[in-house]
């Protein structure tokens, strides 16, 4: 069941971009509509964001369904986040500005959203890189602490579409709810360990340890 | 965690008793329109009987010297692509969810600063006056552009009508508030009813005209049926749709957008490529309808109008008055 399980997420996160290539040629009646740019774009980066919330789902998912195996999809949704968060950038790189550098890095530099946006794709780079066995091996407990990265890019990049709407800000404020839960919980295990800790006169105790 | 996007065509979170049959919907379309084309018929004569089910053709003529000979962008992405946030936020909205909007019959209320004052139906708003076809760019604030045939009359000459006095400086429009035919305006993205102003030299000028039509058909419900402004030298949010209030004032009146995002809109929003959005640049925009490569084109002062309207703007800080 659980092998069946990770081919399965996997195809289902190859799935919005199939359906921007299916539309993109056509095919079964759909369509890019009349601004293509803008609806590969958009679509994007919404799936960068929501894979990255998803990523961050996991390890809560785990403790209260007591799924320890769902862990091992972390990785795979992580990396699908930042390969839709890479398209995403470069479709705004290519097709919508024609690397038309002039435009592009006076924007980043002074557009705050377009900012926000390009710092959250630069922290997401590390974690990318160093997500490989061997890296995890070679970095041991400095990992861990590299990849708490992640909590401040999913702020960055909800930020980054909060600012980019024009007056519809409910769907970032959905983003940042669930964000602001799985964060959230993470705190709170945090205290239940301290007070727990403190409880019994020690500040550490191995299997309350979380894996965040 | 998966979160529903509404698509053109998803149903799902339609209640049944939302749903109006085909047949009855044609029905109810087709009688509003015999209607309306035989009101507008025995008012002269502009509108001929309705050839299709849907929207009846119009009589006009092109206005060659306001025209564009740029290729104009296709009905169907004019009327499934664009912003009337009382449908909803997304630019497919409109199209979806404007079905249930009735257009006829229309009353325009006149108030303010002039002498002929009171409500008016539409077909008498636009007696007298020859419709004409203007093909124009419209700018949209977000960077997209589009090439539009509308067919309408000059704004100046109707308002001219109710004979604005010399305290009339201004000119405020009101968007028709039906939150049950409307769906975008129960939700407050912005302050309803919509409200945009001209100043009145502005509304007076003969590239600014009040819109009944697109593609020589009356005008679709999406784009702001029965009667809309089109302001082509400014930003696209300036065309204040389904116009039910002309109010002639003294002072400049509140508009939208500007009440939204004070420092992101203002009054004026005439297309400048020198004047930035704060958070996205204005130099360039995205022509609709030229496929996903090399579609940026470079914006022109006041949309190409520059020649015609430049005038009206003299001596003004346009970074100040954006």
């Amino acid at each position: 069941m659980r092998r069946v399980f990770k081919p399965v997420i996997f195809l289902l996160c190859l799935l919005p971009l199939a359906s921007l290539v299916l539309s993109a040629f056509e095919i079964g009646g759909t369509s890019l509509g009349a601004n293509p740019v803008e609806k590969i774009q958009d679509t994007l980066g919404q799936w960068g964001l929501r894979l990255l919330l998803i990523t961050l789902a996991v390890t809560p998912l785990r403790d209260w369904f007591n799924a320890p195996w769902l862990i091992q999809l972390r990785r795979m949704l992580g990396l699908f986040g930042f390969f839709y968060v890479l398209l995403h950038f470069l479709t705004w790189l290519i097709l919508d500005q024609d690397l038309y550098w002039a435009g592009i890095l006076p924007d980043i530099a002074r557009r705050p959203f377009i900012t926000i946006g390009f710092l959250a794709l630069l922290l997401l780079i590390p974690l990318a890189v160093t997500s490989t066995n061997g890296m995890m091996r070679r970095l041991g407990r400095r990992w861990k602490t590299l990849h708490r990265l992640i909590y401040a890019i999913v702020l960055l990049g909800i930020w980054h579409y909060y600012w980019q709407v024009k007056a519809d800000v409910r769907e970032p404020l959905v983003y940042l709810g669930i964000a602001a839960i799985l964060l959230g919980w993470r705190l709170w295990k945090i205290r239940q360990r301290l007070l727990t800790g403190r409880l019994h006169g020690r500040a550490d105790r191995p299997e309350l340890r979380e894996e965040t | 965690m998966l979160i529903r996007q509404p698509r053109p065509g998803d149903t799902a979170n339609i209640r049944p008793s939302e749903i109006t049959p085909e047949a009855v919907y044609l029905d109810r379309r087709r009688l509003l329109q015999v209607a309306l084309a035989a009101g507008v018929a025995g008012l002269g004569g502009a509108w001929s009987e309705p050839a299709r089910a849907d929207l009846a053709p119009l009589q006009f003529k092109r206005n060659e010297k306001y025209s564009t000979t740029e290729a104009p962008n296709r009905y169907e992405d004019i009327t499934s692509y664009n912003n009337f946030y009382e449908f909803g936020v997304d630019k497919s909205a409109p199209a979806a969810n404007s079905g249930r909007f009735k257009p006829a019959p229309w009353t325009v209320t006149v108030s303010g600063e002039a002498e002929s004052t009171g409500k008016f139906a539409l077909e008498d708003v636009l007696k007298g006056h020859a419709l004409e076809e203007r093909v124009y760019r419209l700018r949209c604030v977000e960077a997209w552009s589009m090439v539009i045939p509308w067919v309408g009359v000059p704004l100046g000459e109707v308002l001219k009508r109710f004979k604005p006095t010399s305290k009339a400086k201004y000119v405020a429009f009101k968007t028709v508030m039906r939150p049950a035919e409307m769906p975008g305006q129960r939700y407050d993205v912005l302050e309803w009813p919509y409200v945009e102003g001209l100043r009145i030299d502005e509304a007076m000028h003969p590239l600014a005209i009040l819109a009944v039509g697109l593609y020589g058909k009356t005008l679709p419900n999406q784009n702001g049926a029965p009667l809309r402004l089109i302001t082509p030298w400014k930003y696209g949010f300036k065309g204040i749709k389904s116009i039910v209030e002309i109010r002639f004032t003294e002072r400049e009146p509140p508009t939208s957008w500007n009440i939204s995002a004070p420092n992101e809109y203002g009054f004026y929003a005439n297309v400048n490529p020198k004047v930035d959005h704060p958070r996205w640049s204005q130099a360039r925009e995205r022509r609709i309808g030229r496929g996903l490569f090399e579609s940026r084109v470079e914006t022109t002062m006041f949309n190409g109008y520059e020649q015609e309207v430049a005038a009206l703007y003299k001596g003004m800080d346009l970074k100040k008055f954006y």
